[in-house]
């Protein structure tokens, strides 16, 4: 077991496991965030209001990077899964650790 | 343990996330470009009241994404707290119905 944590593949999984679930808990929320649109806009704002103090933008790019390594690592697994093994797809798992950074950073600059 | 549930959910798995892929590059990218210069309820308003497309999109996004989640979980629950049974299943179900009513009453808050 030691040995496998040597490995980027275990991280990769262990990342793909653990965002699913902060994502799939976070849903119920963001939901419900939105649907405060039905009483009024006024509401709405007062939350929106909320999430430009800094501390909650970097949560949300937090949340976008999640979301980013999620669906990249997805993709990964899907590849490894359906199509024949071949080497270049080893270097999938640092493809989705990068892009999932740089959609984080994305969002974070801009949000500022 | 029912081998065919756990093909069939296996399979659904991996669909959903298949449809994810599509829906969440079209999420993120809209995040990343809407960020700049904060939110605001009547910003959002604009762009979704009475617009069908973006109600049958979000529809989609919401039970696609309520699926893969109650099914991630449900493996999550399986795997690492050894939680078998109609008893996960029946909380996973719960849970599914949950993200749909609350996706929904999102979407009707944000499009009608």
């Amino acid at each position: 077991m030691n040995k496998n944590r040597d490995k980027k593949e275990y991280w990769a999984s262990f990342i793909q496991r653990w965002s699913g679930v902060v994502l799939a808990l976070f849903l119920p929320v963001h939901f419900w965030v939105l649907s405060l649109a039905l009483q009024g806009g006024d509401v709405l704002d007062g939350f929106l209001h909320w999430t430009d103090i800094p501390i909650v933008k970097f949560a949300e790019a937090g949340l976008v990077g999640l979301l980013a390594v999620h669906l990249l690592g997805g993709v990964r697994i899907l590849v490894i899964e359906f199509f024949r093994w071949a080497e270049w797809q080893s270097h999938l798992v640092v493809v989705a650790g990068g892009g999932a950074f740089a959609c984080g950073l994305l969002f974070l600059l801009r949000a500022f | 343990m029912n081998n065919r549930l756990e093909i069939k959910l296996w399979l659904a798995h991996r669909l959903t996330g298949m449809a994810l892929g599509l829906f969440v590059v079209i999420h993120l990218i809209t995040m990343i470009i809407v960020i700049q210069g904060g939110l605001s309820a009547a910003e959002i308003m604009e762009r979704t009241s009475s617009n069908i497309l973006v109600a049958l999109f979000y529809g989609l996004f919401v039970v696609a994404a309520a699926m893969h989640g109650s099914i991630g979980l449900r493996t999550v629950a399986q795997e690492v707290l050894n939680w078998k049974g109609p008893s996960l299943d029946l909380v996973l179900f719960i849970f599914f119905a949950l993200l749909c009513v609350l996706g929904v009453i999102a979407i009707i808050g944000l499009v009608l």
